[in-house]
C-alpha cells in the first residue's frame, strides 16, 4: 500500500469565522479519518514515538486499535499511561514529542498520534466512561493542594490505590491552567470539568475556594486535619512584568489577568457575565510562548481591530506549539519579531496611548541555545496601541512556600523535588508540575503528578 | 455553605451580614478580607473581614451598595447562600504595644477599622478612634467602636449629627491636642486616605492604609491589583491590603480604580432590576 505521505488535515472552523468566536477551533476527526490516519501508523517494533512521549504512552498499541474500530480497548491503553487524554490530545505540543521522532515523518509528515489520542477521548466522554477500579479503602489520608493537571493525576492514582483523597483549590473551579489560562477555543472548559467529574467519581473530594497558606498551612493540615501525606502542584500562577516605565498604566494586563477574566470569568459574555473586561483597538501582546498565543488570538475574539504579537526573537524561535502560531496567523494575528518594548506610553488619565520599542537583530547562541537577541542601538520607534498584555512567563506563587516548614525551594522560588520520586525536603510531601519545574507543560506536569503518586503509595504502604 | 446567618441593614445603602464560612474564621485576623461570588458567573468581589467568631464559624462583612454586584447582594437574605467564599486573604494588620495609635474610619471604612481597634486596645494601645460619615443616617457602628477604643470622636461631613468636619479635622486637633502619637491606621474612600496621609506626613506621623484595588483572584495570580508603593509594584491582594500611606502612589490608584466605570455602568443597566434592587435605574 503506498503510503499517504500527509496527516489527515484536522477540519476546522474557518478563520474568518472562527476568529469572532470562542468556540472550539479544531473540530476533531470523524470514525473514517482516524481509521485512514491510524493506518498511516507502521506499527515500529523499537517504536521511536513512544521515547518522545513524556509519559511513555504505548504508541502503537492505541494507534493499532483505533485503525481496528477498537476504540475502547484504544483508550484503555492510553489511559494506562495518560490520565487525561482529551486534553494532552488537543493541548500536547507533539511535534516536540512523539511526532518528531516517529518513523513516517522522516520523508513524509509524521502520524497524526494527537489527532487519534483526541478522538479516542472524545469518544469516550460521548459514549460514557469506563468504570474504573478503585482498591479496597486504606484510610490512609492525602492532601492535594493544587487543582492543575499535576494535582488532578497525583488525586486520581491515589484514589484508585484506595487512599482517601482531598483537593484544595485556591480558586472557585477545579482545573488550573486548564480552566483559567487556555481557552474555551483551544480546550472546551466542558472536556476538563468532565475529568474533574471523573475524579469525583472515584471518590475524590474536591475543595474550592481554599487557599492553601491561608485558612490553613500544609503543617496544620497534617498535624491537624489528620492527613498522611500531601502533594503540591500549585504551578506557576505568579505573572512577570517587564519592569519598564508605564508597566501599571490603565489597559496593562498581565497575560493572566487578561486570560482569567475571560476564561474563567468569562467576561466574553459581559454583561450577561459580571465581570468586565477592556480589548481596546489594537492590542499588543509581549512574548511568543502558547499564552502568548491564546492572549493574542483572545484579543480578536473580544472585538480588537488588530492583535500584535511582539517578540524580541525570530519566527524560528517562537516557543508555541506550531499549530498556535498558525492558527494565530491564520486569524489574522500580525507578528513583530524581533522587536521589543522599552516603555509604555499613555496620556493624561494614565491610559495606554502607545509603545515604545527597540528592534533586536540576532547574535550568538545563549546557554540555551537559542541565538540570543541584541539590541540595534538607536533603532526606537513608537507603535500605537490601546492595550498591552504582558505574556514574558510565569513564576512559582510563593504562597505555600513561604507557610511550610522545612521545605527547601530554588532560588527562584521552584520547590526542590526529587524528579525521580517527587519528594521534597520535608517528610511526607511531594511536589511537582509548575511549581518544581518552572512553566512547562501539561503532560510533564502530570507525569510528575503520577510519579508523586506512585512515592507517595510507597511511603504509606511503610508508614 | 456559605450560608447568611444575620443581616442587619446598617443605615441606607448599607448591610452587615454574618456568613457561614468555618474555613476562614478558624484562621481570619483583623486587617484581612475575603472574596465572595454572589451567583454562578457574578463577578469576584473583595470585602474585608469586619468581624469573626471562630466558635459560631461566621465572618462578618458590612458592605456598601455601589455596583452591580454589590446591590445584588443587599437582596440576599438569611437562610440563602452565596456562592462562593474564600479567605482569609491578605496580611493581617501588624498588632503591637505602640504605645498610643489613632485609629480613623471613613463612611464604610468604620467596619474593618472596628477589629483593628480591638485588636490594638488588647494589646495595651491607648486607642483614640475617631469615625466620620457624609451624614448622620450612614453613620453605624458607634457603640462597638466606643468599646474598642479607648476614646472615641464623631464627625459628619455635613454637621448633622455631633459636629461638623472631616475626619481630617478631627484628627489634625487629635494630633495637635495629644502630642506624641505612634501610629495612624486609616481605612475609608480613596480620597480620605490620601487626605489623612497628606496631614500625617506634615506631622511626620507614621499611618497605614487598607488599599481597595480592583481584584479578580485575590491570590497574587493576576496583578489586576497592582498599586506603587515607594516606587515599587506591590499586589495589594498578597503583599497587603495594609501599606505605608506615605509610600502609596495615590494618584496612580485613583487612576487604576475607575478602569471599568463605563463597564459599570452598562453592566447596572443590563442589570435592568430584574431583582427589584433598583439596577438599570
Ligand atoms: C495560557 C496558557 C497556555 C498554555 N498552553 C499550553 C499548551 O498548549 N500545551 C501545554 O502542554 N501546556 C500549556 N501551558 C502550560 C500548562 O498549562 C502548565 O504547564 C500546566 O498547567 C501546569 O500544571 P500544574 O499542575 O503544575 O499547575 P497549574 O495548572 O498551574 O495549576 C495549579 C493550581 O493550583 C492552584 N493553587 C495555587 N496556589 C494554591 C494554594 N496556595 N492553595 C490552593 N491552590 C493553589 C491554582 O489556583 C491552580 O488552579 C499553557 C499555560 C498557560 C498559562
Ligand atoms: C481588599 C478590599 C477590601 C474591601 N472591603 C470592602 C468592605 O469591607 N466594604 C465595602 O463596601 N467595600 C469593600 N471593598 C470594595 C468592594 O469590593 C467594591 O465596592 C465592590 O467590588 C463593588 O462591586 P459592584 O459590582 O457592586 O460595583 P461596580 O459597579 O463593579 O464598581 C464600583 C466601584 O467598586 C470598585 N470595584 C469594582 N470591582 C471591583 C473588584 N473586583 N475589586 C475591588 N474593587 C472593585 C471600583 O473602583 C468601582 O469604581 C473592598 C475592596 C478591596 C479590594
Ligand atoms: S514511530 Fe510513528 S509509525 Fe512508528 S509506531 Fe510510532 S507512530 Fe507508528
Ligand atoms: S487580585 Fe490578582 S494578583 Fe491581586
Amino acid at each position: 500500500m503506498a503510503v499517504i505521505p500527509n496527516k489527515h488535515p484536522m477540519p476546522a472552523q474557518d478563520p474568518v469565522v472562527r476568529a469572532k468566536n470562542f468556540n472550539e477551533v479544531a473540530l476533531g476527526y470523524d470514525e473514517e479519518t482516524v481509521v485512514a490516519e491510524a493506518s498511516r501508523c507502521l506499527q515500529c517494533k523499537k517504536a521511536p514515538c513512544r521515547q518522545g512521549c513524556p509519559v511513555e504512552v504505548d504508541i502503537p498499541a492505541f494507534i493499532k486499535l483505533a485503525s481496528e474500530r477498537d476504540f475502547a480497548g484504544a483508550i484503555k491503553k492510553l489511559k494506562e499511561k495518560n490520565a487525561l487524554p482529551a486534553v494532552c490530545g488537543r493541548v500536547c505540543p507533539q511535534e516536540n514529542q512523539c511526532e518528531k521522532y516517529c518513523t513516517v515523518g522522516k520523508k513524509n509528515e509524521p502520524v497524526g498520534i494527537g489527532r487519534i489520542e483526541r478522538f479516542c477521548a472524545d469518544w469516550e466522554l460521548a459514549n460514557g466512561v469506563l468504570p474504573q477500579q478503585v482498591a479496597e479503602p486504606t484510610s490512609k489520608k492525602v492532601a492535594i493542594v493544587g487543582s492543575g493537571p499535576s494535582g488532578l493525576t497525583c488525586a486520581a492514582d491515589l484514589a484508585k490505590l484506595g487512599h482517601k483523597v482531598t483537593i484544595f483549590e485556591a480558586l472557585h473551579v477545579a482545573g488550573g491552567v486548564l480552566m483559567y489560562g487556555i481557552p474555551e477555543f483551544r480546550l472546551p472548559k466542558a472536556v476538563v470539568q468532565a475529568e474533574v467529574q471523573n475524579l469525583k467519581n472515584l471518590g475524590v473530594d474536591i475543595q474550592v475556594n481554599a487557599v492553601v497558606g491561608k485558612f490553613a498551612t500544609v503543617d496544620q493540615l497534617m498535624e491537624e486535619g489528620g492527613f498522611d501525606a500531601a502533594f503540591i502542584g500549585t504551578g506557576a500562577g505568579l505573572p512577570y512584568f517587564m519592569n519598564i516605565p508605564g508597566e501599571n498604566a490603565c489597559g496593562v494586563y498581565s497575560a493572566n489577568e487578561f486570560l482569567t477574566r475571560t476564561n474563567l470569568m468569562k467576561a466574553y459574555k459581559f454583561p450577561d457575565a459580571d465581570t468586565p473586561i477592556r480589548v481596546g483597538k489594537k492590542v499588543a501582546v509581549l512574548g511568543g510562548g502558547n499564552v502568548a498565543m491564546d492572549a493574542a488570538r483572545t484579543a480578536l475574539r473580544l472585538g480588537a481591530e488588530e492583535s500584535w504579537i511582539v517578540y524580541r526573537r525570530s519566527k524560528t524561535e517562537l516557543p508555541a506549539r506550531h499549530e498556535e502560531a498558525e492558527h494565530a496567523e491564520e486569524e489574522g494575528v500580525k507578528f513583530a519579531f524581533l522587536t521589543s518594548p522599552t516603555r509604555i506610553i499613555y496620556d493624561d488619565n494614565y491610559w495606554v496611548t502607545g509603545m515604545e520599542c527597540l528592534r533586536y537583530e540576532l547574535g550568538e547562541p545563549d546557554a540555551s541555545g537559542r541565538r540570543s537577541p541584541v539590541p540595534i542601538e538607536g533603532s526606537e520607534f513608537v507603535i500605537d496601541v490601546d492595550t498591552v498584555v504582558v505574556a514574558i512567563g510565569q513564576g512559582p506563587n510563593p504562597l505555600v512556600p513561604r507557610t511550610t516548614k522545612g521545605l527547601e525551594c530554588n532560588k527562584k522560588g521552584n520547590i526542590i523535588a526529587n524528579l525521580e520520586t517527587g519528594a521534597t525536603s520535608k517528610p511526607g510531601v511531594y511536589a511537582g508540575g509548575d511549581v518544581v519545574t518552572g512553566a512547562a507543560t501539561v503532560i510533564l506536569a502530570m507525569g510528575a503528578g503520577r510519579t508523586a503518586a506512585k512515592s507517595i503509595h510507597a511511603y504509606l504502604s511503610g508508614k | 455553605m456559605y450560608k447568611i446567618l444575620k443581616k442587619e441593614v446598617l443605615a441606607p445603602t448599607i448591610s452587615l451580614f454574618d456568613i457561614e464560612a468555618p474555613m476562614v474564621a478558624r484562621s481570619a485576623r483583623a486587617g484581612q478580607f475575603v472574596i465572595l461570588r454572589t451567583i454562578d458567573e457574578g463577578e469576584r468581589i473583595p470585602l474585608t473581614i469586619a468581624d469573626f467568631d471562630r466558635e459560631k464559624g461566621t465572618i462578618t462583612c458590612v458592605f456598601q451598595e455601589v455596583g452591580k454586584t454589590t446591590k445584588e447582594l443587599a437582596k440576599f437574605d438569611v437562610g440563602d447562600s452565596l456562592k462562593d467564599f474564600v479567605g482569609p486573604l491578605g496580611e493581617p494588620s501588624h498588632i503591637e504595644n505602640f504605645g498610643r495609635v489613632v485609629v480613623v474610619g471613613g463612611g464604610v471604612g468604620v467596619a474593618p477599622i472596628h477589629p483593628i481597634a480591638r485588636a490594638l486596645k488588647e494589646a495595651g494601645n491607648e486607642v483614640i478612634g475617631i469615625i466620620g460619615a457624609r451624614t448622620g443616617e450612614l453613620l453605624f457602628w458607634e457603640d462597638k467602636l466606643r468599646s474598642a477604643c479607648t476614646e472615641l470622636r464623631v464627625t459628619t461631613d455635613d454637621g448633622s449629627y455631633v459636629r461638623q468636619g472631616f475626619v481630617t479635622d478631627v484628627l489634625k486637633e487629635v494630633i495637635e491636642e495629644k502630642g506624641d502619637i505612634a501610629l495612624c491606621v486609616a481605612i475609608g474612600p480613596l480620597p480620605m486616605m490620601r487626605a489623612v496621609c497628606n496631614l500625617t506626613k506634615e506631622y511626620n506621623l507614621k499611618t497605614i492604609v487598607s488599599l481597595n484595588s480592583i481584584m479578580v483572584d485575590g491570590t497574587g495570580m493576576c496583578g489586576c491589583c497592582r498599586v506603587t508603593v515607594g516606587g515599587q509594584t506591590k499586589f495589594a491582594c498578597v503583599d497587603g491590603p495594609e501599606f505605608d500611606g506615605h509610600q502609596v502612589d495615590f494618584a496612580e490608584m485613583a487612576r487604576r480604580s475607575v478602569i471599568y466605570k463605563e463597564q459599570e455602568q452598562i453592566a447596572m443597566e443590563h442589570h435592568q432590576c430584574t431583582c427589584g434592587c433598583g439596577g438599570g435605574k
